[in-house]
């Protein structure tokens, strides 16, 4: 029994123009002190898996399926059950933390709230121990700087304010919605570096979601792709990188250039992320697949062991011995 | 100046005058030097990538060449013209011949009026003369050459995605048949699988109409994918310039190095084992520059004489220029 296990999650979202599905069927596990990568385009349904377990959904998203945490299942509790479980056992870091930050706030306060809530310390003892973790994420001068408000931060260090937040009751595990995707590469660097110290010392198990290719690869354990709400592949991201067996995923490999290849043309996926409204029957990235067959319009393909090793699954229809 | 040359930019300097913190209405305003001193040359059919950190000005440069800012100081010479000592109307013959592209596909494109007509603006202003059907005609074609549907003039650009939307931009910059194009960030805003399609439609188009480009981006693989040649700015200051193999292969500045280090690259074998070299800190405020070399705050080389003394930017090798006291 893995400590966090996801299965069958489904999330929809009731709109003016008719039920949009955003997650089908998502199954994956994670064990503790580990990190999974959750990989997809915008739409892909990432953020919203993580926003189902975390119980953050729009009022008007629905989600079904299970969500075990520590073995007890979590999906869909109520707002104050919930509240024993955030922060506390899991807690999440934003993409753009100016926005999730509040700015009328001094960062002590924001910080101290957590604690006098969540542990009931006393306000004092609160902001000392608030400025002991700004500290562990190296903001210099965190005694001083913990009176300021939010805009008084660069992009990084509010993001690592965001970090010293979210790691204050120490919790088992830490969802990092696109953590670095508004920082500079340099910046980036620090904090993707921050974070992997960080589990090593807690032993913080970390959801990662990106679209960033290069940042999985350094960062994580196992790498689940999406597409259109669906899992592609999932696999340890050595296999998913040596050997992608989906052919998103391989189109994904090839898009993006590398900086240690010399520059071949770039190969391309045709066409555009799928419209939620509108997805095709059967599997989702049917319409811009080179290797789709008549089957891949009607039938979703299901998450299969892929035969070659150990925890490496895909969902295509088609064989891998044909994707040539 | 080389025959092939088209645009030379020497020395060329921007400030902004902002009001400090805390500022009354009757306080002197200070004066941030955004760009300070850059200087290169570009050749037709060239693409030159300049790549730096958020707020180190490239943004700037490419605004002030096309003089949508106004210059400090220096010299923007564009096929033997001065181009920041033109007045308004031979200006405006230049800038048919020089297009930009924005960052941001949407906000670039006016919600208000239809593609067909965001796309024959440019056309409109610099050829009024032109008839109703030629306007049609070229329209028509540079949307089919961009890979956009004819079908789709009449559509607003709230109806398109991010992609599309880029594409809607390169076409109204190449209507005019343009020797340069300015690129602001063209990818940034857009999903994997898209930004690779507008690159290569670029590189495209580069080949088949002899463009140049200017290629500003965060993204150094992307940029070395692109470009012929590299500039790396910091601060507004010119740290390093070469061609893009030797500047991966062989990076002189310390920041340089930095940077490309800083890229993952999308390998974990690789990725998992790299040596990792961490900038500490942020960009310092460029209101207050660091005195002599602007990198030395942040640099792991910094000794006394990068404080002192700003380092020249010169010739390293052959045509790899870097701005480093101990760049070997």
């Amino acid at each position: 029994m893995s400590f966090l296990e996801v299965n069958n999650l489904n999330v929809e979202f009731d709109t003016a123009d008719g039920k949009v599905r955003a997650v089908n069927n998502v199954n994956f596990s994670l064990e503790e002190g580990k990190t999974l990568a959750i990989v997809g385009e915008s739409g892909s349904g990432k953020s919203q898996t993580v926003f189902a377990m975390m119980g953050l959904l729009a009022h008007n998203g629905t989600s079904v399926g299970s969500v075990k945490f520590d073995g007890n299942e979590i999906l869909n509790l109520t707002g104050p059950e919930l509240n024993l479980i955030r922060a506390e056992k899991m807690a999440m870091i934003f993409q753009d933390p100016m926005t999730s930050l509040n700015p009328y706030m001094r960062v002590s306060e924001q910080m101290a709230e957590v604690l006098t809530h969540h542990r009931g310390l006393s306000k004092s003892d609160a902001v000392k121990e608030s400025v002991a973790m700004l500290d562990a994420v190296q903001i210099p001068e965190a005694k001083s700087r913990i009176r300021m408000y939010p805009h008084e931060f660069s992009g990084g260090m509010r993001q690592r304010v965001m970090i010293a937040m979210s790691l204050l009751c120490q919790p088992k595990l830490l969802i990092a919605d696109e953590p670095t995707t508004a920082l500079d590469v340099t910046v980036q660097a620090q904090i993707m570096k921050l974070l992997s110290d960080i589990q090593k010392e807690f032993g913080t198990a970390i959801i990662l979601i990106t679209h960033d290719l290069g940042v999985v690869a350094g960062n994580s354990d196992d790498t689940l792709v999406m597409y259109g709400g669906q899992v592609m592949e999932i696999g340890t991201t050595e296999q998913v990188y040596a050997n992608p067996t989906h052919p998103y995923t391989q189109g994904l490999m090839s898009a993006v250039p590398r900086l240690d290849h010399d520059g071949t043309e770039l190969t391309t996926i045709p066409g555009n992320p799928p419209n939620m409204m509108l997805l095709p029957e059967g599997c989702p990235f049917c319409p811009r697949c080179k290797f789709a067959k008549s089957e891949c319009k009607t039938k979703v393909p299901e998450l299969i062991f892929t035969g070659t090793s150990g925890s490496h699954y895909r969902a295509c229809n088609v064989a891998v011995e044909e994707l040539v | 100046m080389n025959n092939d040359t088209i645009l030379q930019v020497d020395n060329l300097k921007v400030t902004f005058d902002i009001s400090p913190e805390g500022a009354m209405p009757w306080t002197k305003s200070q004066s941030l030097l955004a760009v300070d001193g850059v200087s290169f040359e570009l050749k037709a059919g060239e693409t030159l990538g300049i790549v730096g950190e958020s707020g180190c000005g490239k943004s700037t440069l490419a605004r002030a060449i096309i003089r949508m800012v106004p210059a400090k100081d220096g010299k923007v010479v564009w096929l033997g013209s001065d181009l920041l000592t033109l007045d308004k109307k031979t200006m405006r013959g230049h800038r048919k011949e020089i297009q930009m592209i924005f960052q941001d596909p949407l906000a670039s494109l006016n919600p208000r009026m239809n593609i067909g007509e965001i796309i024959a603006e440019p056309l409109k202003t610099h050829y009024p003369k032109t008839s109703k059907s030629e306007i049609k005609t070229k329209v028509k074609g540079v949307m089919e050459r961009v890979g956009l549907l004819p079908n789709l003039v009449n559509r607003y650009p709230h109806e398109f995605s991010g992609g599309q939307c880029q594409r809607i931009g390169i076409a109204r910059a190449l209507i005019l048949k343009p020797k340069l194009i300015i690129c602001d960030e063209p990818v940034s805003a857009l999903d994997v699988s898209i930004q690779a399609q507008v690159v290569n439609l670029l590189m495209e188009l580069q080949e088949e109409m002899g463009l140049s480009i200017i290629f500003i981006a965060h993204d150094l693989s992307i940029v070395k994918h692109i470009s012929t040649r590299i500039l790396v700015l910091y601060l507004g200051n010119m740290m390093e310039m070469a061609n893009s193999a030797d500047i991966y292969a062989n990076p002189r500045h310390p920041y340089t190095q930095a940077l490309i280090s800083a890229v993952p690259i999308p390998d974990p074998i690789i990725e998992k084992n790299k040596e990792l070299i961490l900038i500490e800190g942020d960009l310092p405020s460029p209101i207050n520059p660091p005195s002599g070399c602007v990198f030395r705050t942040r640099c792991r080389m910094a000794q006394d004489i990068c404080s002192n003394e700003k380092p020249e930017f010169k010739n390293a090798t052959n045509d790899h220029k870097v701005a480093c006291h101990f760049s070997s």
